[in-house]
């Protein structure tokens, strides 16, 4: 448990150093998540430990969000104004990206598969 | 006199960060029982009913927000974390990956870009001034680099949090009813265009139904996180100057 917590947290700490020192357009934490993933390749596997460190974060991901969503509250003024706006690009916007890159993917998945038929036989 | 006693309780314990802690952890479980008892309907996410409950209570004693992060700062800090774990159910996941590389690679630049000119285009419609637009534009990536992304160019930070979030709570909550009407059923379409469009909350919701859709939700985080960061401004640009 501790080990593995040590793993997860260098590889932010190391993705947090490399993002100040090379400027980069990215958060720490998602360099660190790129750097374990480099790690886990490089050491050809996860440990049972580290693997159930990550399973008991990640069971509760949503309750993470919590406190951030909290901060609603010091923006009621200008939620309030645009509220049509914001409802319209919220619900509309996000949902027709989720449908665009699911039909992209899936597209993209029958053209592969159409592509590979006539030379796989 | 016992009135005093308790104000005075209040007063000491209000000033830790262990009330607004355990407050968060107490609204979320009970957000997640009400979830369970109405047969985890989306409807009910989680995240949004214990969001209203901290607000109602923050409301109702008076407390102003950055009292009530001083405690909660201690679950926000985990967020880190919990990103570069995903990197571990990305990895089982490995096999699957390599077949679905090209797929992936084509509609990584068309969904972002579908998320940032979605947003910005809809909100236009109604008139929103430049700044909820620009706050708008990274609404689909994960909080911390949307803020980052919103500051770089000429948006709220704070605001684009709460914009990140709510969209997470869409993604979460219409997600997978959109996902079964487009008969879409592979779970690593379905989860890259869950984390795609709705980040880490997208992520949560796909977790909840299959442990591959979540990886692959993960893996459309990641990688929606780095394609926005690289595109949107540039982006942006050419769309203000032409």
């Amino acid at each position: 448990m501790l080990e593995a917590l040590l793993l997860i947290l260098l590889c932010q700490l190391l993705g947090e150093t490399l993002v100040q020192l090379a400027a980069l357009p990215i958060p720490g934490p998602v360099l660190g998540m790129l750097l374990l993933l480099g790690w886990l390749f490089l050491h050809g596997g996860v440990a049972d430990e580290v693997g159930r460190t990550a399973d008991t974060l990640l069971a509760h991901l949503s309750l993470l969000f919590v406190p951030a969503g909290v901060g609603v509250m010091l923006h009621w003024e200008r939620v309030r104004e645009h509220w049509q706006a914001l409802a319209l690009a919220l619900v509309l916007g996000t949902l027709i990206t989720l449908v665009v890159t699911a039909l992209t993917m899936a597209g993209m998945r029958r053209l592969m598969a159409w592509w590979r038929r006539p030379s796989g036989g | 006199m016992a009135d005093a006693r308790l104000s005075d309780i209040w007063v000491y314990l209000a000033a830790l960060p262990l009330l607004w802690l355990t407050a968060t952890l107490t609204c979320y479980l009970i957000a997640l029982r009400l979830y369970r008892l109405a047969g985890s309907t989306p409807l009910l996410n989680p995240v949004m009913v214990a969001i209203a409950l901290l607000i109602g209570l923050l409301w109702l004693t008076d407390t102003p927000y950055p009292i009530y992060f001083e405690g909660a700062q201690f679950i926000h800090f985990l967020l880190g974390p919990a990103t570069v774990a995903l990197a571990i159910p990305l990895y089982r996941q490995r096999h699957r990956l390599r077949a679905l590389a090209l797929p992936i690679l084509v509609a990584l630049p068309v969904g972002v870009a579908t998320a940032g000119l979605s947003a910005i285009g809809l909100a236009a419609l109604f008139g929103a001034e430049p700044a909820i637009l620009l706050s708008l534009a990274p609404k689909s990536v994960t909080a911390p680099v949307a803020m980052g992304i919103s500051e770089k160019i000429g948006g709220i930070p704070t605001l684009t949090a709460v914009l990140v979030i709510s969209t997470g709570v869409v993604g979460a909550v219409f997600g997978t009813a959109v996902l079964r009407l487009l008969r879409c059923q592979d779970p690593a379409v379905q989860g890259f265009a869950l984390g795609l469009s709705a980040h880490g909350l997208g992520t949560a919701r796909a977790f909840q139904v299959d442990a591959t859709m979540g990886a692959f939700a993960g893996l459309a985080m990641a990688l929606s996180a780095f394609a926005t960061a690289l595109l949107l401004p540039p982006l942006l640009g050419w769309i203000g100057s032409g």
